[in-house]
């Protein structure tokens, strides 16, 4: 655990770093970018602390427990392979910095930019340092969700976009593929835990889980190292600044795929569906994309498909299943990361200083632009695998460990095909050298043009190149220790004995990469003859394939959903409420027993049938009258007052008191809104369809009311009211039991409640608001006046009635709110009966007279309500108990005597001021544009743009 | 009759209305649905705790028995929210008869006086 701290500080340094650069977005290039660099230098200097233990066999890790239940732990371990591919991710994220500064051009988003490419960073460090798989798959999620912005960063550009789009479908869809390996492979294992898992190879492999968990890490493997058939996304990628590519195509996001393969090695590897499937899949990769780098033009797409290549080759290398091969793979990863972001880089500055990426159009460059030609053509040269360099090591041990492989029980297949992709690895390298920099120029106005750039440039591209030189010439000096410590983490046991070297005396190997490097020098000879023949056959273009097949899945899913889903709502009740009675329906079957219960009933008062008959009568009425609208609201009015004294009756004092000021509110908002629709429109429903719907309705009314009689004749079952009744008093401090329920013992819940209903008073009010506007704005504008109105529009009874009966109800509603704790009442009830104060004022005098002398903002009562509610609930935590556990104090007064203060008194404030809030802000607006509407109508025409509303 | 009959009864009632005015074609008449349904709702919710009369949840050192808290609890939050959900969707009607000029509830132009015929599509 010494390195815990180290690890935990080495993952969050990008992430610190990507939140600050994102912070001073607004600021200048250079804060940017030092902020990137000193995270990424300092990342390289914490690894480095790591580095020697690390090589001597040591791996330090650390664990914090995060989600126990699931297996997911945050631990970080860094092994071999993690010093390695953190070195890489970390190096050339570096360099990409530096090179990136003075690539972007002026005016861009650079703190986007390299906030983006610091989430990416930390992402990729997360895959390669995870010591628990399920966290290894939610840096993998980061890396295709940030990966995406930095290929879109150019958000103007449609082929950044679709690129971006592209990219995130193959390696998302590729990691949900994944997701499900991963839970197998864990399942497989018995353990989410890296370590653990490593060293269940043999159960992992025995288990009859091994072809699914196989086929679905595989999947995610190849779509995110583009193998094929999933290669399209990369070239598509390129639309990325070339800073972008630089980085996720040499050292990161492409390598991820091929990471994973190896540090699954000791896992998956070894059976017979892994060489099979991994080397074929790397090897077709490999010499197909090699072919088609030959042939393409654009510096980037030629990268592009040469990046494809390299990795199949990597993969293959990896399928072959043998410890060598292993360590081939390890240094041609070094290799690959040193010589292709540097060839990234120079394609850049040659796109940077010449304004054109189409090889078809320079040639020559040598002698305008020197140095960047020397960089780019070693570069190329170790790409090409020739000696001195690097690549040419890496490419010797590949070629020896072919022969060792039988594919498809063919010996000669696997040497064969491979040397053929080495050739075409030749030929494009040494085309794009060549063509690139030496020969004449092809066009005057891209050479005139182009110069050496400025040393902060080259240089990030030329310390890489220096290192693929180095590779070649001293690789066992700088690279053995470590290519030693890779390799014994990849496959799990010691490395076996290497020597790397330029000159190994004449073998196999030799004589298939001299093979290889001939045919590339005769592809470059013959290329212009070559080309001509390429382009004569017709290819099929993966884009359009892709964009085709996205557009079938598009069109088949709206047409399930439009067979399935049909935008009627009278369609989707109708489905609803079946399905509900046919569920009744069935419970009821099931359960079997007696329809009455034995709890005896309690014989009904005669007022209380008479109520009983009003309401059904009122109901029937609702339904026989729905056309007269505003007949009806009286008739609602009349069953919601029954129901409120149906709570009277049944010992429920504040549902009565809440019941019958929600009713005023919602008959006043009916009211309003009736002002505005049509009010008695004609029948639209055919008689048979009426039939149908009371058939349902009359069958839904007989199982509901059924139900509530078989469970009113039952006794309760046990419940926790017990528990509140009992706690009320001493644990609450009130002797209101619903009050202490609502804002002590499930003051959760009203939180929620409250929230609710605060959005929906926002969202009524946004409804509203946008009404001047459109076609909403023109029929409000020439809506008619089509009530008989009183000749009087304020008449002066009901105002002066309502200003003397302000202060009242205000008095009212404090009353109930302040004993609501221990007596009826409290923050709902008060908030709606002052609201109702208020909307008798806008009623009355008009909302003109009123909405000036108001004092109040709706919306800040709803958000300070809210507040107060939590900033309540978190005190508690203040005092070291659980969110919103109330407390209280008896304080004594003269005069007034003893009372009580809770702190549930203030999160009844925040109650009161959200509901008094929402419903004022509905009612208010509402009543708003009706008056908007009327005034229209008096001034006409009406020329004046609504105003604003408050 | 018992109470436990009128209030099972009256809960049959008030959701065989809602059922019947939701389906309707006019928006007006799915709000006053609604309204019917969430009445019935609300006394279901509060039935749950079964009839006592006269028997308030307000704690006192006399008394043993009481009212069932826990659904007047919840059913007082739920008439709270059902206010809000009732506003929403009278907005959201008004809003949307105001863009189209034709309150039917899934939007179709049908007129709002003239011929009596039954011009919904759909079901």
């Amino acid at each position: 655990m010494a390195f815990a701290l180290t690890l935990f500080t080495l993952v969050a340094l990008p992430f610190v770093a990507a939140l600050m650069i994102a912070l001073v977005a607004g600021g200048s290039r250079a804060l940017h970018s030092g902020v990137a660099a000193a995270a990424s230098a300092a990342g390289l200097i914490l690894l480095a602390s790591m580095a020697a233990p690390v090589i001597g066999g040591a791996v330090p890790s650390a664990t914090v427990s995060w989600v126990p239940t699931l297996g997911l732990e945050l631990t970080l371990m860094v092994d071999g392979l993690g010093l390695m591919f953190a070195g890489l991710i970390l190096g050339i994220g570096l360099a990409v910095v530096i090179f990136a500064h003075f690539y972007l051009y002026d005016g861009e988003a650079t703190g986007r930019f390299f906030a983006s490419l610091m989430l990416f960073q930390g992402a990729m460090l997360g895959i390669v340092l995870a010591g628990n798989v399920l966290l290894l798959l939610v840096f993998w999620e980061l890396t295709s969700l940030s990966s995406f912005l930095l290929i879109g960063f150019w958000q103007h550009k449609s082929e950044g976009r679709r690129g971006a789009r592209m990219a995130l479908a193959v390696t998302g869809g590729g990691g949900l593929a994944l997701i499900g390996g991963m839970v197998l492979l864990g399942l497989a294992a018995g353990s989410f835990d890296l370590a653990t898992i490593l060293e269940s190879g043999d159960i992992v492999r025995a288990s009859p889980l091994y072809p699914a968990i196989l086929g679905l890490i595989l999947l995610g493997c190849f779509t995110k190292s583009a193998q094929f058939p999933f290669h399209f996304w990369l070239p598509h990628a390129m639309a990325a600044p070339t800073p972008v590519s630089a980085y996720l195509h040499s050292a990161t996001m492409v390598k991820a795929g091929v990471f994973l393969l190896a540090r699954l090695w000791p896992v998956m590897a070894g059976t017979e569906a892994y060489t099979v499937i991994v080397t074929s899949v790397g090897l077709v990769t490999m010499v197909f994309a090699a072919v088609v780098a030959l042939f393409r033009h654009d510096l980037k797409s030629i990268l592009a498909y040469s990046t494809i290549s390299q990795l199949g080759l990597l993969v293959m290398l990896l399928g072959f299943s043998l410890e060598l091969a292993a360590l081939a793979a390890v240094l041609h990863i070094l290799n690959h990361a040193a010589f292709k972001a540097a060839l990234f880089m120079a394609a850049g500055i040659v796109d940077h200083e010449t304004g054109t990426r189409d090889i078809r159009r320079l040639g020559g460059l040598a002698k305008a632009m020197p140095v960047t030609a020397l960089i780019a053509t070693l570069a190329a040269a170790s790409m090409a695998g020739l000696p001195p360099l690097g690549g040419f090591i890496s490419k010797e041990l590949m070629l020896y460990e072919t022969p060792n492989v039988a594919l498809f029980g063919l010996p000669w297949l696997v040497p064969v095909l491979a040397t053929i992709g080495a050739t075409f690895s030749v030929g494009y390298s040494l085309r794009l050298a060549w063509h690139l920099f030496f020969g004449q120029p092809r066009e005057a106005e891209p050479f005139a043009r182009a110069h050496d750039p400025g040393v902060g440039m080259w240089a990030p591209s030329a310390v890489l190149t220096a290192l693929a030189v180095l590779l070649g010439l001293m690789p066992m000096l700088l690279a053995g220790p470590l290519v030693g410590a890779v390799t014994g983490a990849v496959i799990g046991a010691p490395a076996p004995d290497f020597d790397l070297a330029l000159w190994h005396g004449v073998n196999l190997a030799l004589i298939l990469s001299l093979l290889a490097v001939a045919g590339g020098a005769l592809l470059l000879w013959r290329h212009a003859a070559l080309l001509r023949a390429w382009e004569s056959i017709a290819h099929s273009d993966a884009r359009q394939m892709f964009e085709g097949a996205l557009g079938f899945a598009d069109t088949w899913v709206r047409k399930a959903i439009i067979a399935t889903h049909t935008p009627s709502l009278q369609r989707m009740l109708l489905a609803t409420f079946g399905v509900v009675v046919a569920l009744i329906i069935d419970g009821a079957q099931a359960g079997g027993g007696a329809f009455t219960g034995t709890r005896p009933g309690i014989p009904a008062s005669a007022p209380a049938i008479v109520a009983w008959t009003l309401l059904i009568a009122a109901t029937a009425a609702v339904v026989n009258d729905s056309r007269q609208r505003f007949r009806v609201l009286i008739y609602i009015s009349v069953i919601g007052l029954v129901v409120s004294l149906a709570f009277v009756r049944f010992s429920a004092p504040d549902l009565a008191l809440t019941q019958i000021s929600v009713e005023v509110v919602t008959i006043l908002l009916l009211l309003l809104a009736l002002n505005l629709l049509p009010k008695a429109p004609p029948i639209l429903s055919s008689t048979p369809r009426k039939w149908r719907d009371g058939a349902l309705a009359t069958l839904g009314g007989v199982l509901i009311g059924g139900v509530a009689w078989a469970m009113l004749t039952r006794e309760p079952g046990a419940s926790i009211s017990a528990y509140h009744l009992a706690n009320s008093k001493s644990g609450g401090g009130g002797t209101n039991v619903v009050n202490v329920i609502l804002v002590d013992f499930r003051a959760f819940d009203t939180l929620g409640e409250i929230i609710v209903l605060g959005i929906a008073g926002l969202a009524i009010y946004a409804l509203l608001y946008s009404t001047a506007r459109g076609a909403a704005g023109a029929r409000l504008a020439s809506w008619q006046e089509d009530m008989p109105h009183s000749p009087e529009r304020h008449p002066m009874m009901f105002v002066m009635a309502s200003r003397i009966a302000l202060p009242l109800t205000l008095t009212v509603g404090i009353f109930l709110f302040l004993r609501g704790h221990n007596q009826p009442g409290g923050g709902f009830i008060a908030a709606l009966v002052v609201a109702i104060a208020f909307l008798l004022q806008y009623l009355a005098a008009g909302y003109d007279w009123t909405d000036k002398r108001r004092r109040f903002g709706e919306h800040r009562m709803i958000a300070w309500g809210v507040l107060t509610a939590m900033v309540t609930g978190l005190g508690s935590w203040v005092f070291g108990s659980n969110f919103l556990t109330s407390t209280f104090e008896y304080f004594s007064l003269p005069l007034i005597g003893k009372f009580e203060l809770a702190s549930a008194m203030l999160f009844d404030t925040g109650v009161f001021l959200t509901v008094f809030g929402a419903v004022m802000l509905a009612l208010a607006q509402l009543s708003h544009i009706a008056q908007r509407a009327a005034r229209a109508i008096a001034e006409q025409p009406a020329a004046q743009a609504p105003e604003d509303a408050p | 009759m018992s109470y436990e009959f009128l209030l099972s009864s009256a809960i049959g009632v008030l959701v065989a209305a809602g059922i019947f005015l939701a389906l309707r074609a006019r928006t007006f008449q799915v709000v006053l649905g609604l309204t019917l349904f969430s009445y019935a709702v609300n006394l279901f919710l509060f039935a749950s705790g079964r009839l006592v009369l006269n028997r308030p949840p307000i704690w006192d050192k006399a008394i043993s028995e009481y009212a069932d808290p826990l659904p007047q609890a919840l059913v007082l939050t739920a008439i709270v929210i059902t206010f809000g959900m009732t506003a929403f969707v009278v907005i959201l009607a008004l809003r949307s008869f105001l863009e189209t000029g034709s309150d039917h509830v899934d939007g179709d132009n049908v007129p709002c006086d003239g011929d009596d015929s039954d011009m919904g599509k759909g079901e």
